[in-house]
């Protein structure tokens, strides 16, 4: 097991990627991105159970990742890159012309690490789901995680997933939602309110969990303990509460860095309050990805 | 060679279907099935009774079976999703797009009850854009079978072209005439060779161009008749050979003319042999109620309306 410090410091690495990733491609989300690089780094170098070495698609014999709110890219493009998915130098590429790191993620240029195309909200928990039945056709009884925003639950695909899910007893699924209550236009009470979280996951026949996502001991704690109520005949969500932008002061406590990157000065501001703890990426111009 | 067609009996394309379901979910062990409320419909009985654990009722809920199918294919199944052609399309279309489509996944979107010959359900459930939607999204193959036959075949050639696929099909019991024609994906057939007119036919509608060719004849007119099952990829080599020595052609289909395979036929002619050209379908219109054999003439596309199209584009010759 990694040990918490270690993961904190990669964590705060990747934050800083998200943060160099959308300001040299001057577009892209960085507040989802920067609140959920706990999650990530979490999920990616202490939780899932993957394949090193070659990815390959069917993911059998292995834990499986599905991001359904696809515009946080830059988080899951950086700790995929620091776990050895693709080259970290190809993250100069990001949102370029003939790169592999599309806006959002896509299996069209062939990125190891990516299973489906997401970007258009809702979709993903299907596809997560579909993911397990897959592995319990196949007697494979390793987990399936997804990860959702909380303005995509405004989506009525989920509700038809989450019904099915609890139906058919997905037990092997965990889901994630980022509950850090803002969208685009606002907070998601001003938009269109979720009402009591938990009550309707609760409802919909789901093991609810929750956890503070910017709490590395937290992260680490709410998902060992989603794994233990697997296989119990229900699927599991956990809540995850965050703050967009966490922890750049300035980004914080505010919708705005949804879809905004950080200009020449924000960049060096934001970068100034994250400590490089593993060297950053080498930008390069004009990659070229083998 | 008209007269030479055997007819071998009366069945819905839909229940080809679900006889190939069944034939296909023998062949290979990782076909999966997938319904959204409308078992009986799609005929998929047979293979629930055989593959109970390779069945997933998805209830009434078309975009969570797009997404569970992508998955499903993700992990290496064979996915075959089935509702009315409605559901399987327009009301999935972004779902169909991201996750299937440009994810790559190799989900067969098998959708019945397609064009008017629905019948007395009215156009809510007509849909008559699908093959435009479809073709349209990169790397899907569009198939169109004419009959039980053809939609058994098909059912079970799918399942070796790796690939999203949507198969179209519908409800009416219909001539079955083709159980001695070989089926591959992307090679039309030619059901009657002719020297004075093509016809290039889909679905329910290469019925309609038979009885149309017969009449024809009776009146000295020599059509050739092509059976064009698969509308993407078009094989445009026979359909380039059978203009070349005909000059002439009609389309034929239970297709809106916007989106479908006479607009395909229509930009392969205009880039390569420039040919005067008269459609069968439907001029910009949704259905209503009525029998399919009603409809099919209310909506301009019976036995009369092929004759009378050859004869209009023959005066253009």
């Amino acid at each position: 097991m990694a040990d918490l410090d270690q993961l904190r410091r990669i964590a705060t690495q990747v934050r800083r990627d998200i943060i160099r990733q959308t300001h040299f491609a001057a577009s892209g989300h960085p507040g989802g991105s920067l609140g959920c690089a706990d999650f990530f780094t979490a999920l990616y170098f202490e939780v899932l159970q993957r394949r090193h070495g070659q990815f390959v698609m069917d993911g059998k014999g292995e834990d499986l990742f599905f991001l359904s709110n696809g515009h946080i890219s830059p988080v899951w493009y950086s700790v995929l890159a620091r776990s050895g998915y693709f080259p970290l130098e190809e993250l100069s590429t990001f949102r370029k012309i003939n790169s592999r790191l599309q806006g959002h993620p896509a299996t069209h240029e062939g990125l190891p690490g990516i299973r489906v195309a997401s970007g258009s909200l809702g979709q993903g928990l299907s596809v997560a789901i579909g993911a397990a039945l897959s592995k319990r056709l196949n007697g494979d009884d390793h987990l399936v995680y997804c990860l959702t925003g909380d303005g995509e639950l405004q989506e009525g695909q989920i509700w038809e997933a989450a019904l099915f899910a609890a139906h058919k007893k997905v037990d092997h699924l965990i889901l994630t939602v980022d509950w850090n209550g803002v969208q685009i236009d606002g907070r998601n009470d001003d938009v269109v309110s979720l009402g009591d979280l938990p009550a309707k996951w609760k409802a919909f026949g789901w093991e609810v969990l929750q956890m503070n996502g910017n709490d590395m001991q937290d992260v680490l704690r709410g998902l060992a303990a989603a794994k233990e109520r697997t296989g119990a005949g229900k699927p599991v969500v956990i809540l995850m509460k965050t703050q967009m932008g966490f922890p750049i002061d300035f980004m914080m406590g505010t919708h705005k860095w949804h879809g905004v990157a950080p200009n020449a000065e924000q960049t060096e501001n934001a970068l100034s309050q994250l400590e490089e703890t593993l060297g950053d990426y080498p930008y390069v111009e004009n990659y070229q990805t083998n | 060679m008209l007269d030479q067609i055997e007819v071998t009996g009366k069945k819905a394309t839909r229940d080809g279907f679900g006889d190939g379901l069944l034939e296909v979910g023998r062949q290979h062990d990782q076909v999966v099935a997938l319904c959204a409320d409308l078992l009986g419909s799609l005929k998929m009985n047979d293979f629930i009774k055989e593959f109970p654990d390779r069945f997933f009722q998805m209830g009434i809920s078309e975009a969570n079976m797009m997404g569970v199918a992508a998955g499903l294919a993700t992990g290496g199944k064979i996915p075959y999703t089935g509702t009315f052609a409605n559901f399987s399309t327009g009301r999935v279309y972004d779902q169909i797009r991201q996750t299937i489509a440009y994810s790559g996944k190799n989900v067969k979107v098998c959708a019945s009850h397609a064009g008017v010959t629905l019948g007395e359900d009215g156009a809510t459930h007509q849909i008559l854009e699908d093959i435009g939607m479809m073709k349209m999204l990169p790397g899907f193959t569009v198939i169109n079978p004419c009959d039980y036959a053809q939609t058994k075949a098909a059912t079970i050639a799918i399942a070796e072209h790796y690939g999203p696929v949507y198969l179209r099909f519908g409800r009416p019991s219909w001539p079955i005439f083709t159980e001695k024609m070989p089926f591959e994906i992307g090679k039309a057939i030619l059901i009657q060779e002719g020297a004075d007119v093509s016809i290039f036919a889909t679905g329910h509608l290469v019925w309609k161009a038979v009885e149309a060719a017969r009449e024809l004849a009776a009146s000295g007119i020599s059509v050739e008749l092509i059976n064009i099952h698969t509308i993407k990829p078009l094989d445009e080599e026979a359909i380039l050979d059978s203009v070349q020595k005909t000059r002439c052609v009609v389309t034929a289909e239970e297709h809106q003319f916007a989106g479908g395979m006479g607009e395909s036929i229509a930009r392969l002619l205009a880039r390569q042999m420039p040919t005067p050209m008269e459609f069968v379908g439907v001029d910009d219109s949704f259905g209503e109620s009525g029998t399919p054999g009603e409809l099919l003439d209310k909506y301009g596309m019976s036995t009369g309306h092929v004759v009378a199209a050859v004869q209009r584009v023959l005066k253009r010759k």
